[in-house]
């Protein structure tokens, strides 16, 4: 019996690993584990793979706002219809619905402040439903999904311990 | 000319320097080495662990502690104590802090031993549980466990080692280096022969404790309370931790017992480091998440070496616990110095003879777990390619 808690960070953790050594490190079947990442997929548990890249080094020009939206929720619907369609533009990366004092934080990428601007006033601003919005720039990151862009740990143990 | 050499200590003397360092020298100063021979994790100290440390620097805890230890780590520990053993110590009297689960082995001996006094020692075995034995001028007496029996202690080999003069007996599971692991039903025949000869005092080194993969009970012999009045259980954060560099650790007992021990130890170290005891109380109190964390990975990582060593054709039992496997090179034709020497000459990968862990290690090596998945897979692969080698006759 696989553990789907453990499967799914094994994979979290690296994304390129093979059902079979996945299987070795569960102690379970290679089909088994095929077979159980094919229902995770199956039941929209397992969703995607995705890389994690440092794009200040090899595409300076790109920019990330987080962009905070305030809306009026609509009847019956509440905030879903609008974060849905807000999430439909390529470039919005995340759409999450937030506790506090504004309702949807998107993460939108694009090439140029000025173009992320446009994207503000002109799309998210004049949604039906729209109050505000803040936007915010990331300058620099540290740490993205768990993986330290400047760290430089080397294994300087010792050769031997007993 | 004065001769040095015959001043020292003839019990200081008589330990020979570890049988590897020479090997030791080899690994270290070659380049592009996989060491998979190192007894330590290869996790960084959990973060919160290291921030209580530091916190405890900027308000100014930088004095010494009571001998025995602040209350506040005693009480974390013994609190800890009680609630993964499920074993009530008091931490005024029956707990004292230590610079690591090391000092506490010679403390032990050093509080028990009269010279010519035996100590029964369970191989293969952590390298200073015999040195602290001749350094106190005991007389250690070894029993060797067996792979068929996965080298777990067996009673017929206790009771036929005990004699008038044996004052402990000293036993580490899970198990350096063999990943060994005592369950309680292991355990319940070692304490029948113990309640034969209620003499004999026990001391348990349990410093790997967190780390066993086949369950969440913990097995100790103080768990048994008709033995618990002569257990003394040595313990700390190193392994299971990962904070090794910290140097901390504790020993548990009855007072009677853990009374001469702080003594040594209020002479000899005055108190364990101060920032450390402030690390400790965040480690016992809040870390159960990241112990987890860790335990799973090095979990993720043993059945990757195990697949390793079978696909080597290397016989090995499976370890259950700490992070090591021990197999068996016999079938290689090599001894385990000679096996780990070509081993790292010829593929660069650094493992441990079996023999610098007793002399009924030598047909074993050790390899360590405590490595990234990347290096512990190109170390299986060498290691493949090396036992092919050998067979070819190259």
């Amino acid at each position: 019996m696989i553990d789907d808690i453990e499967l799914l960070k094994i994979i979290e953790k690296d994304p390129r690993i093979t059902p079979a050594d996945i299987a070795v490190q569960l102690g379970a079947a290679a089909e088994e584990v095929e077979a159980e990442i094919d229902r995770l997929k199956e039941e929209k548990i397992l969703l995607g793979y995705t890389a994690e890249i440092n794009w200040s080094k090899s595409y300076p020009e790109k920019v990330t706002a987080l962009i905070e939206v305030r809306i009026t929720p609509q009847r019956d619907r509440g905030f879903d219809n609008i974060a849905k369609i807000l999430s439909k533009y390529d470039k919005v990366t995340d759409c999450y619905l937030m506790s506090g004092a504004f309702d949807l934080l998107l993460i939108y990428n694009d090439d140029s402040l000025k173009n992320i601007a446009e994207f503000v006033y002109n799309k998210v601003a004049t949604s039906e439903g729209v109050l505000s919005t803040a936007t915010h720039f990331i300058l620099k990151k540290y740490k993205s999904n768990g993986i330290f862009f400047e760290d430089e740990t080397t294994d300087d143990r010792q050769a031997i311990v007993l | 000319m004065i001769d040095l050499n015959s001043k020292i200590s003839k019990s200081v003397a008589s330990v020979p320097p570890s049988a590897i360092r020479k090997f030791f020298d080899l690994a270290s100063e070659m380049k592009g080495v996989i060491s998979l021979s190192i007894g330590e994790p290869d996790f960084v100290t959990p973060w919160s662990i290291r921030e209580a440390g530091i916190n405890s620097l900027v308000d100014g805890y930088t004095h010494y502690s009571p001998n025995a230890g602040y209350t506040n780590a005693k009480k974390a520990i013994v609190n800890y104590i009680n609630r993964r053993y499920g074993i009530e110590y008091e931490h005024n009297g029956e707990c004292l802090i230590t610079v690591g689960g090391s000092e506490g082995l010679d403390l032990a001996a050093r509080a028990l031993i009269n010279p010519g006094d035996e100590v029964i020692i369970v191989e293969p075995c952590f390298v200073a549980y015999k040195a602290t034995v001749l350094f106190a001028h005991g007389v250690p007496v070894t029993i060797s466990t067996r792979q068929e029996d996965d080298f777990k202690l067996k009673a017929e080999d206790l009771e036929a080692a005990i004699t008038d003069k044996t004052k402990y007996l000293i036993m580490g599971y899970p198990g350096n280096p063999t990943g060994a692991v005592m369950t309680m039903e292991d355990l319940a025949p070692i304490r029948d022969v113990l309640m034969k000869h209620p003499e004999i005092i026990v001391i348990s080194d349990e410093l790997y404790c967190e780390l066993n993969y086949v369950s969440d009970e913990l097995s100790s012999l103080a768990r048994f309370p008709e033995l618990k009045d002569r257990v003394v259980m040595i313990n700390g954060f190193s392994k299971s931790y990962a904070m090794t560099g910290f140097r901390i650790g504790y020993v548990l007992g009855p007072k009677e017992l853990i009374a001469p021990m702080t003594k040594i130890h209020q002479y000899c170290i005055m108190s364990a480091p101060s920032m450390s005891q402030f690390a400790v109380v965040e480690a016992a109190m809040n870390c159960d998440d990241q112990v987890k964390a860790m335990r799973d990975e090095y979990n993720h990582r043993r059945r990757v070496i195990i697949k390793g060593l079978n696909d080597a054709g290397l016989e090995c039992f499976t370890p259950s616990g700490a992070f090591y496997a021990f197999p068996s090179i016999k079938n290689t034709g090599l001894t385990s110095e000679e096996f780990c020497e070509r081993f790292l000459m010829e593929k660069k990968v650094a493992i441990v003879p079996g023999s610098a862990f007793g002399e009924c290690g030598k047909d074993n090596v050790r390899i360590s777990y405590a490595a990234s998945m990347e290096n512990i897979k190109t170390a299986m692969e060498r290691l493949a390619e090396f036992t092919a080698d050998l067979k070819k006759g190259k």
